[in-house]
């Protein structure tokens, strides 16, 4: 892929520019639109209602496009109370620490916008970004329902970072590198050469409490106590409006995805065919990542409409007293296995 | 600690319970009725729009006086001796001219408290909900069937019989006024007689004083020549 922006484009600055610039204008925007669409239908189904239905003639296709343009007109408004620098950068501050991430994904087996070796120490660094955007959002806002939320997104994030870290760590023991290229390449073949499958059950266990520790990440329901409506109006943006409010909300979104997809790479093959050679290759690879990184959006819009929120003692509950003694018998006990 | 991993097993296992019944619900039909397109039957006596057929109203205020919100507005002229306004198809004589009917439908609360006091059952709720407008003045509804020129044709009539009437009576007045004037002399030369004097002296005296009356039930009857109605609508 390099190669070939190289081949078109002469100037190193603008290779790098163009090859950052794909996921977001090729994915992360219209799988946005798309997954705010998605989030409605699904949780409209899932009562037994419709969603929207209206705009754009099949079930509604176009209401997020409508949306969108709804959100640009609007009159972007700053507390006359406000941090009005932080407040200005803190939208920025999260996007950028959830669009990171997508560096080091590999989409595909010609794709990754940089092959690092450290790519998954890089992402789980580069993502704690948006901790500091989200407080700097709810500082800056003076606003006490922005703070709140703002205060428990950071404990959240940090309590819940290291249960995520442990159970990347026990795939990271097998593979015996960060690059997730790498990762990706070992995991080739049929599904049972996928990482979830090996030293059984453990790998298991370790990627279920990934995927429930990197919805905490997300802020997604169950663990949506930094932006529970019901408490806080909205959390941490309870005081943005237009375009920065679907800055926020963008970042949930492309963060959500990001989770998703660095699950699937690290635990079920990435853009490897579940089927051997069976519609492999590059082209092949995205669809499988892809549809593997949708299928967990969906499961977390699953949970979304499934779930109660937690209270706050019971989410950290769940953090220390679960999934991190159980990430760290996860990694113990690969540990044990790799040196039989 | 068997509390601990019973609640743990619990937990994932409530979990996938619960997953399993929103999965469920992704593909129960949904409950969503899409109103434009789609549009629910009305129960059989639902109290909606109101209608009122002009042509049985006898304008007797009884649905006006019912209503808790006073959403009408109805004026009526007495009809003349000579007009015949025919009879409501329930029979009745219609007697008055209604020249307004008005109803704020933006007001009504639709209780229905109208339709039962009238006596000819021309006023009724119907059907039609979907009435809404851009400007409220649109919801004030005017049933009259007449036309604003009748209308007025039947005020001006109106007028000038009671002008005539009122004339009358004056003239009325005017000979009793000038009867009495001229009765006490008489009673007291003559107490016997009061029957005589009236009849010899009035018919002077009557056409002295009915130009400028005593005491004049309308004042603008001075200079007759324009009719005062107009300006009174």
């Amino acid at each position: 892929m390099e190669h070939l922006i190289r081949y078109i484009i002469d100037n190193d600055i603008l290779v790098y520019a163009v090859m950052a610039l794909i996921p977001l204008f090729l994915w992360v925007l219209p799988y946005a639109l798309f997954a705010v669409w998605m989030e409605r239908k699904v949780s409209a189904h899932m009562q037994d209602r419709l969603g929207p239905m209206r705009v754009g003639g099949w079930h509604g296709w176009a209401q997020t496009l409508a949306d969108i343009l709804k959100l640009i007109q609007k009159e972007d408004i700053v507390p006359t109370a406000a941090d009005k620098k932080l407040h200005m950068l803190a939208p920025f501050v999260v996007f950028i620490g959830s669009y990171a991430a997508f560096a080091t994904i590999p989409f595909s087996s010609a794709y990754i916008g940089s092959n690092l070796n450290l790519g998954l120490f890089y992402i789980i660094a580069v993502s704690s970004l948006v901790v500091v955007g989200i407080l700097m959002a709810g500082w800056s806002s003076n606003n006490k329902w922005s703070l709140f939320g703002a205060m428990r997104s950071a404990a959240q994030i940090v309590s819940y970072e290291i249960p995520t870290v442990l159970a990347l760590l026990a795939v990271v023991m097998i593979a015996g590198t960060l690059n997730l290229q790498d990762i990706n390449t070992m995991q080739g073949g049929w599904f049972w050469n996928w990482f979830i499958f090996k030293k059984f059950p453990f790998i298991f266990i370790a990627f279920g409490i990934y995927f429930v520790a990197s919805l905490a990440e997300t802020n997604r329901t169950p663990f949506d106590i930094p932006e529970a409506e019901s408490e806080l109006v909205a959390g941490y943006h309870t005081e943005y409006s237009g375009m920065k409010f679907a800055l926020f909300f963008l970042a949930e979104y492309a963060n959500m995805f990001a989770v998703s997809a660095i699950g699937s790479t690290v635990f079920l093959g990435g853009w490897n065919s579940p089927f051997g050679n069976f519609l492999g290759g590059p082209i092949w690879g995205v669809f499988w990542f892809l549809s593997k990184g949708m299928f967990f959006v969906f499961v977390q819009m699953w949970l979304r409409w499934t779930l109660p929120r937690m209270r706050v003692d019971q989410l950290m509950y769940i953090s220390w007293k679960v999934l991190t003694p159980w990430a760290f018998v996860c990694v113990l006990a690969v540990g044990a296995w790799m040196m039989m | 600690m068997t509390q601990y991993f019973n609640d743990i097993f619990k937990s994932v296992w409530t979990v996938l319970i619960g997953m399993r019944i929103t999965f469920r619900h992704l593909f129960t039909p949904a409950v969503t009725i899409q109103y434009p397109d789609v549009k629910l039957k009305l129960p059989e006596r639902a109290r909606n729009r109101l209608y009122v057929n002009m042509d049985d109203c006898i304008g007797c205020f009884q649905c006006d006086m019912a209503c808790p919100v006073d959403c009408f507005n109805i004026e009526t002229i007495k009809a003349l001796p000579t007009d015949d306004l025919g009879v409501t198809s329930t029979g009745q004589k219609k007697k008055l001219w209604v020249t307004k009917f008005d109803i704020d439908i933006a007001k009504c609360c639709y209780c229905g408290l109208c339709v039962y006091p009238c006596p000819t059952e021309c006023i009724k709720m119907t059907d039609v909900y979907e009435f809404s407008e851009f400007n409220r003045n649109n919801l004030i509804y005017n049933y009259i069937s007449m036309t604003p020129k009748e209308v007025e044709d039947v005020k001006v009539k109106a007028a000038e019989y009671e002008k005539e009437q009122t004339a009358k009576k004056a003239a009325a007045a005017a000979a009793a006024a000038a009867a009495k004037a001229a009765q006490p002399p008489t009673a007291a030369a003559t107490p016997g007689t009061p029957a005589a004097a009236p009849g010899v002296v009035p018919p002077a005296t009557a056409a002295n004083v009915a130009p400028k009356p005593p005491a004049a039930p309308a004042p603008p009857q001075t200079p007759p020549q324009t009719p005062p109605t107009p300006e009174k609508s």
